[in-house]
C-alpha cells in the first residue's frame, strides 16, 4: 500500500496532537532521547507533506473533510494547496530545527519535556491554521496558537517580565482573535458557508456586500494583532522574555506569520478594494518604517531582532496591500526568506547569549576572536536581512522595490512609497550592520559574565542548515523554490500568474539603484549613528510593558471602584433595589388598567369587620414603629396574626383560621426564645432621608400589591376550583375540600411543604450546633430574671392539660378529612402541648421522660407520607392516587378508611418532630443538652 | 417502573435523604455508611436521568398525573427533552460534588448528605413540574435546603452571607405567592400549559392584571437567576459557601433561567396574544447589564471564588440574551451554554478551593503567598477551566458562545450581542490570566510547600468529572447540538403539549 493511500491529512493533526504527549512520556529517558522522540511526530508529518509536494505542485488542491458539528458549521476540513504547503513546510521544517536547537539551549535543570510539549502543541495549532478548510476550525486553531504561545512565552514563569510579556501577547492577540471571529462569521454569513472553498469562490459577493467594510476591518484586526502591525506591534518585543528557541520560532516561521497567512488566505475575497489598499498599505508602511527605525536603537540583541521582525512583517503586509499580482508574489517570497534568515539570526543571538551570558550590545564586542564560526553564520544571515546580493533577502527586497515603483493609487503622492521603502531599506542595512559590527568587532568585550566560546557542535547544525538555505536560495532561486512559490502564488491569486523572473541579475534598473542607495545609506547611517543616537536620546523612552500594565491596572482599579460603589454589601440597598424593580415592572402594566371597568358587586361590610380592619392596620403600623422594642413589636405582631385568623374564620375558611392560630402560637414561642438571646443594644437608626426613601418604597409596594389584589378579586373568575368542590367527596372521599386538596388533589405540594418544614428544623439545629451562649441573668433594663424558673402552678396545670391537649389533637386529626382539622393542625397542637411541658418543667425534667428522637420523627413522618404515595403503584396507579372506602363496624357504625389518613399521619409526625426540634434546640441552648457539632 | 419514570428523580433523593437520617445511617461515626449511600444514590440518579433522556428522546415527552388527577386539575409532572437534560445535568453535577465532599466537607457539620439530596430533589422538581404552585413548592424545597447548606462548614462569614441570601429570597418567595395569586385570580388555573391557553382569551382588563402577575414572576426568577439588578447576593454568598456547596449552587441560578425560558415561552410566548413576549423588552437591557456588570465585577475580584461568582453573573447575562433573541435556535444555543457554564463554574469553585488550601492563609486571594504544592495538577485543572469559561477553543465555552453569536441574526441585535459577548470574553481572558499568573507563579521565595497536604483523590475525581465535560461537549458536539435543538423546538411548540395533556385549545 502506498503511503499516500493510507495516510490522510487528518493524520497530520492526529499525529501531532498525540505527539504532544510524547515529550512528557519520554522525558525520563534523558535529554537526547527526549529530543529525538519529540522530533518524530513533526518529522513524520513533514515526510507525509513532502510526499504530497508533487501533487500540489501539479496544481491540485487536496481537500478532505469529516462531519463534526454541521449544525453550527463546524467541520473537520483540511485543505492543502500551494499556500498551505509553503507554510506547512516552513512550520515543520523550522520547527524541527528549533527542537534540536532547544535541546542544547535549555539547561539541564529545566523541564524540557514540558517545554517540548508546549512547542508541539503550538506547532500543531499553527499547522491546523494553515491546513484548515473551514473558517471556524481555522479560528479554533488560531486561538490555540494564542494560548500555547502564552505558555511558551511564560515558560520562565518566575520572572515578572515573562509573565507580563505573556499576558500582553495573550491579551493583544486574544482581542484580535475575537475580532477575527466576528469577521469570519460575517464573511461566512455572506458566503452562506463556513467552508473555505465556498467562501473563496464568493469574493465578489463579499466585496459588494454592505457589511464588507466591517468584515474587512474585523479580519484585519485579527491579522494585524497577530502579526504585530502598528499600532499593535508593542507586544512582540516583550514576548522576547521567552527562551530564545521560542522567539526564534514564534517570530520567524509561525505566530506572527499566522496573521500574514490570514491576509494571504483571504486575499482573493477581501483584496482589490480601495479600503483594503488604504488600510493594509498604510499599516504595512508605517510598521515597516517604525520597526526599522526603532531596531537601530535597541541595545538588546533580541530587541533589535524583534523590531526588525516587526519591520519585515510590515514589509510583507505592505506588499499584500499594494494589490498587484507581482507584489503578492514578492510577499510570499519574502515570507519564506524572512522565516529562514530570522530564525537563524535568533538562534545565533541565542548562542551568543548562551555562551557569553549577555545580550547587551554595549558589552558584547569583538566576539569574532572567540567564536568565529558562529560569527560567520550570523554574518551571512544578517546580510540576507539587510538585502545584500547573493543572499535570499536581496531577491525579495528587489521585487519589493520594483513593485513599490508601480503604484498610482495614491495619486500624486505615489512617489512617496518607493522613497519610504528605500528609507526603510537604509535602516535595515544600518541595524544589520550594527548587529554584526558591534557584536563581533568594535573592540573588546566589556565585563562579560562568561568567557565566550563556540557552542556545542550540534547546536550549530540548525543555524548551518538555515544559513545554507539563505545562500542557496539567494544564488539559485528558481531552482530552489521556484515551483513552490509558483504554487503558493497561484493559490493566493487564484488565476494565471503574470510573468516574473527569479534571478539575481535583472540588469541595471531602478530597483537595483534603490538597493545600492539602501546599502550605501545604511553604511553611512551606521557610521554616523552617534548623531542619530543623541537625537533619539531627547525622547523619553516608553516601556510598552509599563504602559500596558498601567492601562490594565487602571481598568482593574476602575472596576474595583465601580464594583465597590455598586456592590457595597448593604442589605438595605439590595432590598431597596429588589423592591424598586418590583414596583417598576409591575406598575407599568397597571397604568393601563381601567379600575372602573365592570367588576363584581361589592360585598356588604359590617361594623365589626371595619373595626377588625382598623385594628389590623394599627397593629401593623405599631409593629413597624416599635420594631426596636422587641417585646412590644412581638405583641402587636401577634395581634396582626390574630385578626388574620379571625378574618379567615369570618370568611368561611375555618381550616385556615385554625392553622393560622396554631402557627401564631408556635411562632410567638419561637420568637420569644430567639429574642431572649438577641443582643440588648440596637444599631444606629437610619438617617431621616433613608427613612423617607424606605417609607416611600414600602408604600409603593404595598400600593401595587393592593391594587393587583383588588383588581383580580373584583373580576369574575372561571377557575378549576369548581372541580375540587365538586369532586371532593366523590373523588377524594372527604367533605372538607381544603383537606382533600391538601392530602389528595395537591398532595405532592403538601409532601414538599412538610419536607420544607423538616429541612428548616434540621437547618436550625445545624445552625445552633456548637453555639455556646451564656444565659443572661437580667433583662435589657437590668431587672434580674426570676429565680423561680418552674413555678408550681404552671407545672401542675400544664401537666394536667397534656392528656387533654393530646386528645384534642387526636380528634382534630381524625376528623380532618370531613371537618376542619387535619394532620397539620393536629401536629401543631401536640407540639404546643409538649412545648408547654418544656417551659413548665425545664429540659432536665423532660429529657428522661420524653425519649423521642425528633430527627427520626421528622424522617419517619415524611417517609410515611412518601410511602403512602408509592403505595398506589401496587394498584397500578400513579404516585399518590388515594384510596378510600366505607366500612360498617359493629358498635361504632360506618367509618371511612382512606389512604389519605396515613398520609396525614406523616404530616402530623413531621410537624410535631420539626416544631419540637426547633423549639427544643433553641430552648436547650444554655443547657448541657445543647446541640453539639458532628465532630 | 417505566410508567413512573418521571417521578423517580423526585423519589430517589427523597427516600435516600430520609433514610440517611435514620439508623443505620445516622450518627457521627456512621459517615462511611452515608458516603456509600450517597454515592450509590448519585449513581442511581445519573442512571435514572440517562434513562429519562433516552425515553423522552425516543418516545416523546412524558406526562405524569400525580394522584391520577388529570390536567388541568391535578399536579402534572412533565418531562420533555429540556427537563430530562437539566435533570441529567443536575445529577451529574451532584455526583461530582458528592465525590469532592468525601474529602472531608461532609464531616464538617450535621446532615450534609441528606441536605444535598433534598437540595437535588428541589431542583429536579423545579425542572419537572408543569404546575406553577408546585413550582413554588419546589422552589421552597431548594431554597430551604440551600439556606441550610450555606451555613455548612466552619467560618462566621457564612452566616453573615446567609442572612442576605435568606432575606432576599424570603422577599422573593412572598412575591412568588403574590404573582401566583394574581395569575390564578385571572386565568383560574395553575397548570402552565393550561394557563398558556387561557391567557389568550382573557378580557383586556384581566390580561393587564395577568401581565402584572407575570412581570412579578420575572422578579422572582430574576432574583433566583442573579439577573441584574437582583444579583448582589451572589458573589459573596457563593464565595462564603463551602466549595462543594458553591459548586452545586452553580445549577441554582440556572433554575431561575430555566423558569424564565419555560414560563415566558409557554405562557407568555409568541402565541399569548396581547401579552406575547411581554418581558422581552425588560430582559434585553438587563441581560446586557448583567454581562457588563458581571464582567466589571470579574475584573475587580480580589479572589478566585469571587471571580468565579462574577463569571456566573456573566453567564446568566449570556443565557438571558439567548432567551431575549426569542427563536428556537437561540434557545438551543442557550441550553448548550447552560450545560457548559453550570459544569465549568461548578468545577471552578472546586478548583479555587483546592488552590486555596495549598496557599495557606492567603487562600485564593490574588496576593503573593505560599507556593502551591501541586502546581502541575492544579495548573492543568485551572487552565482547562479558565479556557472553557473564557470561551476559548477547543473547550465547551467556545461552542456555546459561538452558537449564541450565530443565533443573533437581526442586525441591531447582532451589534449588541456580538460586541458585548466578545468584549466580555476579552475581559474574562484578562481577568483569568492575571488570576492564574498570580496564583501559580507569584509566590514568596522562601515558602515551603511541603508543609501543605496533598489534594485528596476524592477532590480530584470530583473536579475532573465535571471538567471532562468541557472537551466532551465539543467532541460530541454534534449530538449535543442536535439534542439542544430538539429540546428547544419542543419547548417552543406549545400546541403539542396541549395535545399531550388533552387540554382545551385556545380558539
Amino acid at each position: 500500500m502506498e503511503l499516500s493511500e493510507f495516510m490522510s491529512l487528518f493524520w497530520i493533526t492526529a499525529i501531532m496532537l498525540l505527539g504532544v504527549t510524547v515529550p512528557l512520556v519520554t522525558e525520563r529517558f534523558g535529554r537526547t532521547a527526549n529530543t529525538v522522540f519529540t522530533m518524530l511526530p513533526p518529522a513524520i508529518a513533514l515526510a507525509y507533506i513532502a510526499s504530497l509536494i508533487p501533487t500540489v505542485l501539479a496544481g491540485n488542491v487536496i481537500t478532505e473533510s469529516l462531519e463534526w458539528i454541521p449544525a453550527v458549521g463546524l467541520t473537520l476540513s483540511m485543505r492543502l494547496d500551494g499556500l498551505a504547503l509553503m507554510f506547512a513546510i516552513l512550520i515543520l521544517g523550522i520547527g524541527l530545527l528549533i527542537i534540536l536547537y532547544a535541546r542544547y539551549y535549555l539547561s539541564e535543570r529545566e523541564a524540557a519535556g514540558r517545554f517540548f510539549a508546549y512547542l508541539l502543541l503550538f506547532m500543531t495549532a499553527m499547522l491546523s491554521i494553515v491546513l484548515s478548510n473551514n473558517v471556524l476550525q481555522l479560528w479554533m486553531a488560531w486561538e490555540v496558537t494564542s494560548i500555547s504561545s502564552f505558555l511558551l512565552i511564560s515558560f520562565w514563569s518566575s520572572k515578572s517580565e515573562s509573565r507580563k510579556g505573556a499576558r500582553m501577547a495573550l491579551t493583544v492577540t486574544g482581542a484580535g482573535g475575537l475580532a477575527l471571529l466576528a469577521g469570519l462569521l460575517i464573511i461566512a454569513d455572506i458566503a452562506g458557508s463556513y467552508e473555505l472553498g465556498a467562501i473563496l469562490a464568493s469574493g465578489d459577493a463579499i466585496r459588494d456586500h454592505a457589511l464588507y467594510p466591517i468584515a474587512l476591518i474585523l479580519v484585519l484586526l485579527g491579522a494585524f494583532t497577530k502579526s504585530a502591525q502598528f499600532p499593535f506591534h508593542f507586544w512582540l518585543p516583550h514576548a522576547m522574555a521567552a527562551p530564545t528557541p521560542v522567539s526564534a520560532y514564534l517570530h520567524s516561521a509561525t505566530m506572527v506569520k499566522a496573521g500574514i497567512f490570514l491576509l494571504a488566505r483571504f486575499y482573493p475575497i477581501l483584496s482589490g478594494t480601495e479600503l483594503w489598499f488604504l488600510i493594509v498599505t498604510m499599516t504595512g508602511l508605517i510598521t515597516l518604517l517604525l520597526g526599522a527605525y526603532v531596531a537601530l536603537f535597541k541595545h538588546d540583541l533580541k530587541g533589535l531582532l524583534a523590531y526588525s521582525t516587526v519591520s519585515h512583517l510590515g514589509l510583507i503586509v505592505l506588499l499584500l496591500g499594494l494589490d498587484t499580482e507581482l507584489a503578492t508574489v514578492a510577499a510570499l517570497f519574502h515570507i519564506m526568506n524572512h522565516a529562514v534568515f530570522k530564525a537563524s539570526l535568533f538562534m545565533a543571538a541565542g548562542i551568543i547569549d548562551h555562551e557569553s551570558g549577555t545580550r547587551d550590545m554595549r558589552k558584547l564586542n569583538g566576539l569574532w576572536r572567540y567564536m568565529p564560526y558562529t560569527a560567520t553564520l550570523a554574518m551571512v544571515a544578517a546580510a540576507s536581512m539587510a538585502g545584500v546580493p547573493l543572499f535570499n533577502g536581496f531577491l525579495s527586497k528587489e521585487m519589493f522595490f520594483a513593485e513599490s515603483l508601480h503604484q498610482e493609487t495614491l495619486g500624486f503622492l505615489s512617489w512617496m512609497i518607493p522613497v519610504l521603502a528605500t528609507l526603510a531599506g537604509v535602516f535595515a542595512v544600518a541595524y544589520s550592520l550594527r548587529f554584526i559590527h558591534d557584536v563581533f568587532f568594535n573592540g573588546e568585550p566589556v565585563n562579560l559574565p562568561k568567557i565566550p566560546h563556540e557552542p556545542p557542535r550540534y547546536m550549530k547544525i540548525p543555524v548551518e542548515v538555515l544559513v545554507a538555505l539563505c545562500l542557496l536560495v539567494g544564488i539559485f532561486p528558481a531552482f530552489m523554490i521556484g515551483s513552490l512559490l509558483e504554487a503558493a502564488a497561484t493559490s493566493v491569486l487564484m488565476k494565471e500568474l503574470p510573468y516574473y523572473s527569479l534571478a539575481i541579475w535583472h540588469g541595471f534598473n531602478i530597483p537595483l539603484l534603490m538597493s545600492v542607495i539602501a546599502i550605501v545609506g545604511g553604511v553611512l547611517v551606521y557610521t554616523y549613528r552617534r548623531h542619530l543616537y543623541s537625537f533619539q536620546a531627547q525622547f523619553k523612552e516608553t516601556d510598552a510593558k509599563l504602559v500596558f500594565e498601567g492601562v490594565m491596572q487602571k481598568i482593574v482599579a476602575f472596576s474595583a471602584k465601580f464594583d465597590e460603589g455598586l456592590n457595597n454589601g448593604s442589605l438595605q440597598r439590595y432590598v431597596a433595589l429588589l423592591l424598586l424593580f418590583t414596583i417598576v415592572i409591575t406598575a407599568i402594566p397597571l397604568i393601563n388598567l381601567d379600575v372602573a371597568a365592570a367588576h363584581l358587586p361589592d360585598q356588604p361590610v359590617t361594623f365589626v369587620e371595619i373595626v377588625a380592619g382598623v385594628i389590623l392596620c394599627l397593629s401593623a403600623i405599631a409593629t413597624v414603629i416599635y420594631h426596636r422594642k422587641r417585646m412590644i413589636a412581638l405583641i402587636t405582631l401577634s395581634v396582626v396574626g390574630l385578626i388574620v385568623s379571625v378574618a379567615f374564620a369570618r370568611f368561611s375558611a375555618p381550616d385556615l383560621a385554625l392553622t393560622q392560630l396554631a402557627v401564631e402560637v408556635v411562632t410567638v414561642i419561637l420568637l420569644m426564645l430567639a429574642l431572649y438571646f438577641l443582643p440588648q443594644k440596637t444599631i444606629a437608626e437610619s438617617s431621616p432621608s433613608r427613612v423617607v426613601r424606605d417609607l416611600g418604597i414600602a408604600a409603593a409596594v404595598g400600593g401595587v400589591v393592593a391594587t393587583i389584589n383588588y383588581a383580580f378579586i373584583t373580576q369574575p373568575l372561571d377557575s378549576i376550583s369548581e372541580f375540587f368542590l365538586a369532586n371532593s367527596k366523590t373523588g377524594g372521599g372527604g367533605t372538607n375540600a381544603v383537606n382533600v386538596i391538601l392530602v389528595d388533589f395537591r398532595g405532592l405540594d403538601t409532601l414538599g411543604e412538610i419536607l420544607v418544614l423538616g429541612i428548616a428544623a434540621f437547618g436550625i439545629f445545624k445552625l445552633l450546633t456548637g453555639v455556646k451562649l451564656a444565659m443572661p441573668t437580667a433583662n435589657y433594663k437590668g431587672i434580674p430574671w426570676s429565680e423561680d424558673r418552674h413555678p408550681p402552678i404552671l407545672t401542675v396545670i400544664s401537666q394536667s392539660l397534656l392528656p387533654l391537649a393530646l386528645l384534642v389533637s387526636f380528634y382534630i386529626f381524625l376528623r380532618g378529612h370531613n371537618m376542619p382539622g387535619g394532620g397539620f393542625i393536629a401536629g401543631l397542637i401536640t407540639s404546643v402541648a409538649l412545648i408547654q411541658q418544656y417551659i413548665a418543667h425545664g429540659v432536665d425534667w423532660i429529657k428522661p421522660r420524653l425519649k423521642v428522637n425528633y430527627q427520626s420523627l421528622i424522617a419517619w413522618g415524611v417517609l410515611i407520607a412518601t410511602f403512602t404515595g408509592i403505595g398506589s403503584w401496587f394498584f397500578g396507579r400513579p404516585f399518590m392516587t388515594t384510596w378510600f372506602d366505607y366500612f360498617d363496624i359493629p358498635f361504632i357504625g360506618e367509618i371511612e378508611l382512606a389512604s389519605a389518613l396515613v398520609f396525614d399521619l406523616g404530616v402530623y409526625l413531621t410537624v410535631v418532630g420539626a416544631t419540637l426540634l426547633i423549639l427544643a434546640s433553641l430552648g436547650k441552648l444554655t443547657s448541657v443538652h445543647r446541640p453539639v457539632a458532628e465532630e | 417502573m417505566i410508567a413512573h419514570l418521571p417521578i423517580l428523580p423526585l423519589l430517589i433523593p427523597m427516600l435516600g435523604g430520609l433514610l440517611m437520617l435514620l439508623p443505620p445511617f445516622n450518627g457521627n461515626e456512621k459517615y462511611q455508611y452515608r458516603r456509600v449511600a450517597s454515592l450509590t444514590l448519585m449513581l442511581i440518579q445519573v442512571a435514572c436521568a440517562i434513562w429519562l433522556i433516552q425515553t423522552v428522546t425516543q418516545n416523546g415527552p412524558l406526562m405524569y398525573a400525580v394522584g391520577d388527577w388529570q390536567p388541568p386539575f391535578g399536579i402534572i409532572l412533565y418531562a420533555d427533552q429540556l427537563s430530562a437534560m437539566l435533570i441529567a445535568l443536575t445529577s451529574f453535577l451532584g455526583l461530582g460534588v458528592t465525590l469532592y465532599s468525601f474529602a472531608g466537607t461532609d464531616r464538617e457539620g450535621k446532615y450534609y448528605q441528606p441536605l444535598i439530596q433534598f437540595q437535588l430533589l428541589g431542583i429536579y422538581g423545579a425542572f419537572l413540574t408543569n404546575d406553577l404552585f408546585n413550582l413554588f413548592v419546589f422552589f421552597e424545597v431548594l431554597l430551604i435546603a440551600s439556606y441550610t447548606l450555606l451555613i455548612h462548614g466552619p467560618g462566621k462569614q457564612k452566616t453573615a452571607a446567609n442572612v442576605h441570601y435568606v432575606i432576599l429570597n424570603l422577599i422573593g418567595s412572598s412575591l412568588f405567592l403574590i404573582a401566583l395569586g394574581t395569575l390564578y385570580g385571572t386565568t383560574g388555573t395553575l397548570n402552565i400549559t393550561d394557563m398558556s391557553q387561557r391567557i389568550t382569551t382573557l378580557p383586556e382588563d384581566q390580561a393587564i392584571i395577568a401581565q402584572a402577575g407575570g412581570s412579578l414572576l420575572l422578579v422572582v426568577f430574576g432574583l433566583k437567576a442573579a439577573m441584574l439588578p437582583l444579583h448582589f447576593w451572589l458573589p459573596r454568598t457563593y464565595a462564603a459557601a463551602s466549595a462543594p456547596v458553591a459548586a452545586l449552587f452553580a445549577i441554582m441560578t440556572k433554575v431561575g433561567v430555566y423558569c424564565i425560558f419555560r414560563v415566558y415561552t409557554v405562557i407568555f410566548g409568541e402565541q399569548a396574544g396581547d401579552l406575547a413576549n411581554m418581558v422581552e423588552p425588560w430582559v434585553w437591557p438587563l441581560a446586557i447589564l448583567s454581562i457588563a456588570i458581571g464582567t466589571i465585577g470579574a475584573l475587580a475580584s480580589p479572589n478566585l471564588r469571587t471571580l468565579a461568582g462574577n463569571l456566573v453573573v456573566v453567564s446568566i447575562g449570556t443565557l438571558l440574551i439567548a432567551f431575549a433573541l426569542r427563536t428556537p435556535e437561540a434557545t438551543a444555543a442557550g441550553l448548550l451554554y447552560l450545560v457548559h457554564s453550570t459544569l465549568i463554574t461548578g468545577a471552578l469553585f472546586l478548583i479555587a478551593d483546592m488552590i486555596g488550601k495549598q496557599r495557606g492563609k492567603a487562600f485564593d486571594r490574588f496576593v503573593v503567598a505560599r507556593k502551591i504544592k501541586q502546581q502541575s495538577v492544579l495548573g492543568i485543572l485551572f487552565f482547562v477551566a479558565a479556557l472553557s469559561v473564557a470561551g476559548l477553543p477547543p473547550f465547551s465555552g467556545f461552542l456555546g458562545k459561538l452558537m449564541v453569536l450565530q443565533a443573533a441574526v437581526v442586525p441591531a441585535e447582532r451589534v449588541w450581542v456580538w460586541s458585548l459577548i466578545l468584549l466580555s470574553s476579552l475581559m474574562t481572558i484578562i481577568a483569568l490570566s492575571r488570576a492564574g499568573t498570580t496564583l501559580f507563579w507569584r509566590y514568596a521565595p522562601n515558602s515551603d510547600p511541603d508543609e501543605t497536604t496533598n489534594i485528596s483523590n476524592w477532590q480530584l475525581s470530583g473536579t475532573i468529572l465535571l471538567l471532562v465535560a468541557s472537551p466532551a461537549i465539543v467532541i460530541f458536539g454534534d449530538g449535543m447540538v442536535h439534542y439542544t435543538n430538539e429540546a428547544a423546538m419542543q419547548l417552543h411548540d406549545v400546541n403539542s403539549v396541549v395535545e399531550i395533556m388533552n387540554l382545551e385549545e385556545a380558539p
